[in-house]
């Protein structure tokens, strides 16, 4: 698995975006679950509850800490990942797949191209990586 | 960030601690390992097999001479005079007024010597603490900078530990002591001088050794190389922190300090009231009176509690945790709370207050976990 797969857009707060027609797929990076270590809870929004862009959506709580998940892009929340609040590891174990967090329908398709390309969120890590977590 | 750096030390292992990939934070004034592979596998890791634990950063203060035995007696609140030679004793360290300035343990090492283990945080204030009533006929040395203190926890700590003493410590009782050589590593010859004990803060079984500085990393080079077939993984402050709470130990600063006493902190049983010491007239009358709150142990579901979250009863805050985290062996949110003694019984239903919202948490006996024979 690449730590930062080419398919995604992501955040400078490490969420990753996976858009299909106007459904959204949200989770937290690699990078993000490394930095949180064992993530024990995880805390989302309903169906049907509206996130916006750079908005908490919700919060991941490793053993050490709680960090606020922020919402890459804005929308009606679908579906939240019951699987993921169940067993909260898959965040660190398959961050990308069964780790996914919320769906949402978008409600605007250019706050898309707000978010960073893989590239982009390569080099932004790369830069943070050094310093350590926020 | 960069001046406290500057001022941070590090303990003798720190090398090894980088070469081992830890991640390294600023503890008591110390840089320490905060974890190496992740806090949940290494709490793991002691609860099925074995951890080494750097915990350099602990005070050492050592207690010489023929009124060596009456002044810790004094000094600390358990019964130090019942001590025989080669065991040791958890006990606390009170102010006049009754509360706790720190949580110690005091081995008798010879006829006339006790070491007593204090906390880093608290070395220069238990320093003065200490000196304020030392007597004439006892010697004191603070012993903290020159020794490092090296744990062995787990179910297989002691058949890890005799191979590397010549079969010499599992004969140890739980809270005995005794001067033990360590062998180096296989591929570099020689012999430590160290005092082993059978004590720890973890709820497993397992020894603290303590060795000179220049002798850290002999010591633990050779019980890393020694220890590895039989699954031994250094272990950070992280999981030692989770170990402790499951094992519903204290941690000093967190759900004790001097605004607690021992009896609403769950150690009474520290206290020989029948003997004179700091602090013994203002605990007899806490007791007597009966505390107001208690430290009840909490499980809590839909969040993690943390330390300084709001304890709820009925939607009014009626108490504190001071410490919360997850366990990993008894799979379930846990927490630490001081909460008014009628709501402390087993099975009260509270809340703790998360993000805003009142989660869920239930009175449950402590400790939260213990080992099966």
């Amino acid at each position: 698995m690449s730590t930062v797969p080419d398919d995604l857009r992501y955040s400078k707060e490490h969420e990753w975006v996976r858009a299909d027609g106007d459904v959204a797929t949200i989770g937290i990076t690699h990078f993000a679950q490394e930095q949180l270590g064992d993530v024990v809870f995880v805390e989302l929004p309903e169906k049907g509850a509206t996130v916006r862009q750079y908005s908490s959506l919700g919060v991941v709580e490793s053993v050490k800490a709680a960090s606020d998940i922020y919402a890459p892009i804005s929308g009606e929340v679908l579906e939240r990942n019951v699987k993921v609040i169940e067993s909260p590891e898959l965040v660190n174990t398959d961050p990308y797949r069964d780790g996914w967090m919320v769906k949402v329908r978008l409600a605007d398709k250019g706050e898309l191209a707000k978010l960073l390309s893989p590239a982009d969120y390569r080099s932004h890590i790369g830069e943070t990586a050094g310093a350590g977590a926020d | 960030m960069a001046t406290e750096a500057a001022t941070l030390r590090r303990t003798p292992l720190y090398d090894r601690h980088v070469a081992l990939g830890a991640k390294m934070v600023p503890f008591a004034g110390y840089e320490m390992p905060i974890q190496y592979d992740g806090i949940v596998v290494e709490h793991r890791t002691v609860r099925s097999r074995a951890g080494l634990f750097d915990l350099s950063h602990m005070g050492e203060f050592l207690f010489t001479g023929k009124g060596a035995r009456t002044d810790v007696e004094r000094l600390v609140s358990s019964d130090i005079a019942g001590l025989a030679i080669g065991e040791a004793r958890y006990g606390l360290l009170c102010n006049e007024g009754g509360t706790i300035v720190d949580d110690v343990i005091v081995y008798r090492t010879g006829e006339t010597e006790f070491l007593m283990v204090v906390n880093a945080a608290n070395i220069a204030k238990d320093r003065a603490h200490v000196l304020r009533s030392l007597g004439d006929d006892a010697a004191f040395d603070d012993r903290s900078l020159a020794t490092a203190l090296i744990a062995v926890q787990g179910p297989r700590a002691a058949e890890i530990l005799d191979a590397q003493t010549g079969s010499a410590v599992s004969g140890l009782a739980s809270f005995g002591v005794a001067r033990r050589h360590i062998l180096g590593h296989p591929d570099r010859h020689g012999v430590v001088n160290a005092t082993v004990a059978r004590t720890g803060y973890t709820g497993e079984d397992g020894f603290e050794i303590f060795v000179a500085n220049d002798d850290a990393s002999t010591v633990w080079d050779a019980l890393l190389a020694s220890g590895r077939d039989a699954g031994l993984k250094p272990i950070g402050l992280g999981a030692r922190d989770t170990l402790r709470l499951e094992a519903r130990f204290s941690l000093y600063g967190n759900d004790i300090d001097e605004t607690t006493n021992p009896i609403e902190a769950g150690l009474g049983w520290t206290c020989k009231l029948d003997k004179d010491f700091i602090g013994r007239d203002a605990i007899v009358a806490k007791k007597a009176e009966g505390p107001k709150r208690k430290i009840a142990g909490l499980v809590v579901e839909g969040g993690v509690a943390r330390h300084g979250h709001e304890v709820t009863s009925g939607g009014e805050v009626v108490g504190l945790v001071t410490s919360g985290t997850y366990g990993p062996t008894v799979d379930r949110n846990i927490a630490l709370a001081y909460v008014p003694t009628p709501l402390s019984k087993v099975g009260t239903a509270l809340g703790v207050r998360i993000r805003g919202k009142d989660v869920p948490a239930t009175v449950v006996k402590t400790p939260f976990y213990r080992r099966s024979e």
